[in-house]
């Protein structure tokens, strides 16, 4: 039952797309499953249950992203701003009519799908850069059109506060119990993306970022499949902010500036497109990269800094990190921290009997 | 009052010329790399910003008269063009158009954090050796920081206009950017003109940090001219320096003409909206711009 396979022996279609292709995948995930749900709401403390809840909420969005860019191979920089239209969305539900959080965050998907699909339309008249530069004008239009409408935005400051989610009756006040509550909408993306990357959709969408004229020939309707990609990536954006607003407890259209549709390019850059588990890797890295600088800094930079230049040492630090992490991977290992990942685990495969 | 208001939009309009002009010059920069490499940098606004930092730390930190600091600013950006591309954008030739996207906006990142970190985040400025006193023509008041900003832009984009119908460098430039097979067949050095181009972009970026840092004081906020670059591409053209000049009008114009009739009515920021509006309409109805080169390509 503990075994693992030596090398590749599989036979059938349906035994190379099978989730668990192996009975130990199912005692991993089950182990991992007790380890996060169980064993770390009990053993951490609230501050590092909270950095986990904005991992939670990244992995989301960086999957949602992933459908777009690593799967169907469309560009888009405005994630941000669709974020931005769930969050807003799902705030002017839960203020004027009181709405529990399972009406607002499949809303505020819904809202962010139709929005990210109308931007998705020039996606089929244009590709590559110009897209690119079309989803960032989409992203400093919608992010001006909420700053400027009062009913979106609620007047003063565009920030409307928002009371975190109530499960049968009792809010989720702690960091622990809005843990476990964003575990849930992490799994269920995580298995979502899993099984749409399998279905026929989903490789519609490989079929079209691979080759979109040979994908056409054989009968995949490129209009369709990539307005589905944007809507579906979009839902998941719109999604993620709605938990971000639960979070944070306000909507806010300076939580989902142009910065964060980078960030989150950024994630799945640093953790592999096209592969869930990079989308993962990548959320973590990139959320946990200026929390681990900030104390890396703070903890051991004192010995050398004066405080006040380490206020300015440390953002522009992050910023540097940053960047050059998304150059070093997209040079020197294209396919992310996944490709890593999957490099030790093969190590290991036949180890250590290797020959 | 009608005569009021026609010197109200005549002013509008000769200011929306002079930026215009300026923004040019840094398309200029952005146009140079898609013509030779058809990479396309992100990082442009922040070449600007790191160009205006090295003119003004130089004069600032090392009293480095205006002249040197410019020189000085020319050159480090010739010298970070070249590395640039050696480290970063050649070992990403012939990846997909996303991987060349996200490399230049870590390297915006890069930049950023790099340039604070070095000179500090307060604003600095730049001090031009011309007066401040505006010059009067008629009813419109012109700085004379703007009116040298836009002549500098003229005198570059005629240049290269020049460089790239007539030089022998530039019509390789052209060969390499048309076809990068042919070219390496005819016996030109594919990689020696994606360099030179970087390098010329640097060039460019530091007039423009210069002229753009004199203007606005040089501070990490610089680099959001960069932003502005892309609408003027679009509009013009991404491979026409020609398109450059229209473009960088039409945005400078109707931002300003935007920013006079209708921040009373929308408030406020539809300067920083009213070009990427014309963008999208530009993109929707012609992707190629007004004067950029019509590819054909199923989409």
């Amino acid at each position: 039952m503990f075994h693992r396979e030596s090398g590749v022996f599989k036979t059938s279609y349906a035994a190379d797309m099978a989730l668990y292709p192996l009975p130990i995948a199912k005692w991993a995930v089950a182990a991992l499953a007790g380890l996060f749900i169980v064993i770390v709401p009990l053993a951490l403390d609230e501050y590092y249950v909270s950095i986990l809840d904005l991992i939670l909420i990244a992995i989301v969005g960086a999957l949602g992203l992933n459908i777009l860019v690593g799967y169907t191979g469309q560009i888009s920089i405005g994630h941000g701003a669709f974020m931005s239209v769930g969050a807003y969305t799902a705030a002017n539900l839960v203020v004027h009519l009181g709405a529990p959080f399972w009406v607002t965050i499949p809303a505020g998907g819904l809202m962010a799908a139709l929005v990210g699909a109308v931007v998705g339309i020039p996606s089929l008249r244009i590709k590559g850069i110009y897209l690119a530069i079309a989803t960032l004008a989409a992203q400093l239009i919608i992010e001006w059109t909420i700053n400027h409408v009062p009913a979106i935005s609620g007047g003063v400051q565009a920030s409307i506060q928002v009371p975190r989610p109530s499960l049968f009756g009792t809010p989720l006040e702690s960091q622990t119990q809005l843990y476990l509550f964003l575990m849930a909408f992490a799994v269920l993306a995580i298995v979502g993306t899993s099984n749409l990357a399998r279905s026929r959709v989903g490789r519609a969408f490989i079929a079209v970022r691979d080759q979109d004229i040979a994908a056409e020939i054989i009968g995949i309707s490129i209009f369709r499949y990539k307005l589905w990609a944007f809507a579906i990536s979009s839902f998941y954006a719109g999604v993620t902010g709605v938990l971000y607003t639960y979070y944070l407890g306000i909507a806010n259209y300076e939580q989902f500036q142009i910065t964060v549709s980078i960030d989150y390019l950024a994630m799945i850059i640093i953790g592999g497109l096209g592969s869930v588990l990079g989308s993962i890797f990548g959320a973590a890295f990139v959320t946990l990269l200026p929390i681990v600088t900030r104390w890396f800094l703070e903890s051991f930079g004192a010995f050398i800094f004066s405080q006040a230049d380490l206020a300015n040492i440390i953002p522009n630090l992050r910023l540097i990190l940053f960047g050059s992490l998304i150059i070093f991977f997209l040079v020197v290992e294209p396919e992310g921290l996944n490709r890593l990942w999957r490099n030790v685990r093969n190590y290991f495969r036949v180890w250590p009997f290797s020959y | 009052m009608p005569g009021i208001e026609w010197q109200f939009t005549l002013v509008l309009l000769t200011n929306g010329v002079m930026i215009g002009l300026m923004y040019a010059l840094i398309a200029l920069g952005f146009v140079l790399i898609y013509k030779a490499t058809d990479a396309i940098n992100f990082a442009q606004g922040e070449f600007v910003m790191f160009a205006g930092f090295i003119a003004a730390g130089a004069s600032d930190l090392a009293g480095a008269p205006f002249w040197v600091a410019a020189l000085l600013s020319v050159a480090g950006m010739v010298v970070l063009g070249f590395g640039l591309e050696r480290v970063v954008l050649r070992p990403l030739i012939g990846r997909p158009v996303i991987a060349v996207v996200m490399a230049t906006i870590g390297l915006a990142a890069v930049l950023r954090g790099g340039a604070t970190l070095a000179f500090g985040g307060g604003t600095r400025a730049i001090v031009m050796p011309v007066g401040d006193d505006p010059i009067e023509l008629g009813p419109v008041m012109l700085p004379p920081v703007q009116l040298i900003g836009a002549m500098v832009s003229i005198a570059f984009l005629a240049a290269f206009s020049w460089f790239f119908l007539k030089s022998r460098i530039g019509i390789a430039m052209r060969a390499v950017a048309d076809s990068q097979q042919v070219a390496m067949a005819m016996g030109i050095d594919v990689r020696r003109y994606f360099a030179l181009a970087w390098a010329m972009a640097g060039v460019v970026s530091a007039l423009g940090g210069i002229v753009w840092g004199t203007m606005l004081g040089v501070d990490n906020q610089l680099a959001l001219v960069g932003l502005k670059v892309f609408p003027v591409v679009i509009l013009g053209g991404l491979d026409s320096i020609l398109g450059a000049v229209v473009g960088g009008l039409i945005v400078g114009v109707v931002e300003n003409l935007a920013a006079g009739y209708l921040d009373p009515y929308l408030g406020g920021g539809t300067k920083d909206f009213a070009p990427y509006f014309l963008m999208i309409a530009a993109l929707m109805l012609r992707p190629e711009g007004i004067f950029g080169r019509r590819r054909i390509e199923r989409v």
